[in-house]
């Protein structure tokens, strides 16, 4: 087991990543960084003062960014493509898919301000569709740190990982939940607390709630397994289909849409493989709002722990019901 | 003016055509292809494979080597040609163009076609590749050049100019673009669907350095390649004027002939026409 605590903390996830990308960039001379007018907000600005000699600014261009940053790959180096999610995976679609996917190029696209996390731009700026476009992509690995260690540690893993990757950083300040210890690995989820009345499957900014509802639950007797889904694809198909095997019933949890994320991963593996009840916690077809903060918006547009308590209960009630019918 | 021996200029003919004989047959054998944009390029490819560029191929990966990218990836025909003609792979090659488990797609692919530097189709990518591509071999040191054929059509991307304005921002003088300006596109002729005139002055207010020659005149491409290699303030643009579906007759200027396929008859007064050239 994974020691963990939720804790708040008051660093954003977008510095863990661009403090780490920086740090390493003194490690691996390979590494350059693109950006498109934002440096200042996905905080690649850190890697732009130490090594300006390997940061491109290129202004507001982003799907010929990505065919730059395919150009340097195509020479030997290790692009990291910044700027907005949203602006990254919708804009450059067609350059990613083309010229990253299909001619599998070793870029590394980050799509900051993840999620509804840039709460104050609103729904122009949220990214909620990036993880549905970029898992439908072949060769593309698609990563959603949970929090600021698991983000900081990903940037050297992702660097030296070869091929193309998508990794989501929340602009927001998520709670922290692994400890100093924690090396994640691509690829593979990890059990952040056993349980055996469903479990709950988080990826990104999520696992604190999920963990926050899964003590909820247990003060009720109900104990739930909360999994960490950092990778999305290839997804971890053997603990997904564990858990639907040992406890009966899955409940997802993303900062996305409900449609084609982590609930489809999901619910793709346990059609195919182990059929079992699932509930997705996303957010809903429709556009959202600009809100107040980060909290508040995901509270109200249905990804409070609340709303995961209440998904767990469903599918508990769900799993009870076949369970009994097929007893009868 | 440089001097080109006329054994080199005659070679480049003989290439050229047979590019479009390759092209021909390639086309009507697959009953699918592009072989008007084919046509237009024979000459700008023969003169950057079998003279302009550094390269080996017997290693398509030498690290040094220049570098070519084909933006109008529905010239790919052409372009496997000129690869099977250099000897990056036999020219029986060219027969199995679109066959289950060959390695020639109906664009261009990497990972599948040796000597391809890069995947392409869409229109619009090769500028900002390119770009990249200088932008990283200068941390090395690199001493290669890198050449991208653009189309009309890679010019009405926007993209295409947003990689422009990166090329000019870094002065990216160790790539040539050359513009395969044949001025008629899928639907009819350019100047109507989408008029891009004045493209010198588009080109050179954007910070290129602009030459404007008859891309299917070895001497001048020669000359203009040669060109740009010498300017080292800005990055180098090549309009290369030419004639979509140049050498032959019925083909030549018409936008049926951007993806058509000829029949029989068409097939054989085509092949004479070209054999004849």
């Amino acid at each position: 087991m994974i020691s963990i605590n939720v804790r708040n903390t008051d660093i954003p996830h977008r510095q863990a990543y661009g403090e780490s990308l920086a740090a390493y960039g003194d490690i691996n001379k390979n590494v350059v960084v693109l950006d498109a007018d934002v440096s200042s907000s996905t905080l690649t600005s850190y890697f732009a003062r130490r090594y300006p000699e390997r940061f491109f600014n290129l202004g507001v261009t982003e799907a010929s960014m990505v065919d730059v940053g395919v150009g340097m790959a195509l020479a030997g180096k290790i692009p990291f493509v910044n700027t907005f999610a949203a602006l990254l995976t919708l804009r450059a679609c067609e350059q990613i898919r083309t010229c990253v996917a299909y001619a599998n190029t070793n870029v590394k696209l980050i799509g900051g301000y993840a999620g509804v996390s840039d709460y104050k731009d609103g729904p122009t700026h949220f990214s909620v569709n990036d993880i549905a476009l970029m898992r439908s992509m072949p060769n593309m690995t698609v990563i959603a740190p949970a929090d600021n260690i698991e983000a900081a540690r990903m940037v050297p893993l992702v660097a030296e990982f070869e091929g193309p990757v998508y990794m989501r950083i929340s602009r927001a300040a998520v709670p922290d939940v692994f400890d100093k210890d924690y090396v994640p690995q691509i690829g593979k989820g990890v059990v952040v607390r056993i349980g055996q009345a469903a479990t709950l499957i988080s990826t990104g900014s999520m696992l604190g709630r999920c963990l926050l509802a899964a003590d909820l639950l247990a003060q009720v007797g109900v104990e739930v397994r909360v999994i960490n889904l950092a990778t999305i694809k290839p997804i971890d198909q053997e603990l997904v289909v564990r858990a639907a095997v040992e406890t009966g019933a899955i409940v997802t949890a993303e900062e996305h849409s409900i449609l084609g994320g982590l609930g489809g991963a999901v619910a793709e593996i346990l059609a195919l493989l182990h059929p079992a009840p699932i509930e997705m916690v996303g957010l809903a077809d429709t556009f959202t709002e600009t809100g107040p903060d980060p909290d508040t918006l995901m509270d109200a547009w249905g990804l409070s722990i609340n709303d995961i308590v209440q998904a767990v209960n469903r599918v508990i009630l769900r799993k009870q019901i076949v369970v009994y019918s097929l007893g009868r | 003016m440089h001097l080109h021996p006329p054994q080199l200029v005659e070679q480049i003919q003989t290439v050229a055509r047979q590019i479009r004989l390759d092209v021909l047959d390639m086309v009507y054998r697959r009953q699918a292809g592009h072989p008007g944009g084919s046509f237009s390029a024979a000459e700008i490819l023969a003169c950057l494979y079998f003279h302009q560029m550094k390269i080996d191929p017997a290693r398509p990966d030498w690290p040094e080597r220049d570098r070519f990218l084909l933006s109008k990836g529905h010239a790919a025909a052409a372009l496997y040609s000129v690869l099977a003609q250099r000897g990056y792979f036999p020219a029986s090659d060219l027969e199995k163009w679109g066959h289950l488990g060959a390695h020639l797609q109906g664009h261009p692919d990497r990972i599948k076609t040796p000597g391809v530097e890069m995947s392409s189709g869409f229109l619009g990518h090769g500028i900002s590749i390119a770009a990249g591509i200088v932008l990283a071999q200068r941390l090395d040191g690199g001493r290669f050049h890198t050449y991208v054929l653009v189309s009309d059509g890679d010019m009405q991307s926007g993209v295409a100019w947003e990689g422009a304005m990166t090329a000019a921002k870094y002065r990216t003088t160790e790539m040539t673009l050359i513009m395969d300006y044949n001025d008629v596109q899928l639907d009819g002729a350019s100047h109507d669907i989408m008029p891009m005139e004045p493209l010198v002055d588009k080109w050179r207010s954007f910070g290129f350095a602009v030459q404007e020659i008859n891309g299917h005149n070895p001497i001048q491409i020669l000359d203009a390649l040669d060109t740009a290699l010498e300017i080292h303030s800005q990055p180098a643009v090549i309009l290369a004027h030419t004639t979509k579906g140049k050498g032959v007759s019925f083909m030549e200027n018409s936008s049926k002939w951007h993806g058509a396929v000829p029949t029989e008859p068409q097939y054989w007064a085509a092949r004479l026409e070209l054999e004849g050239a």
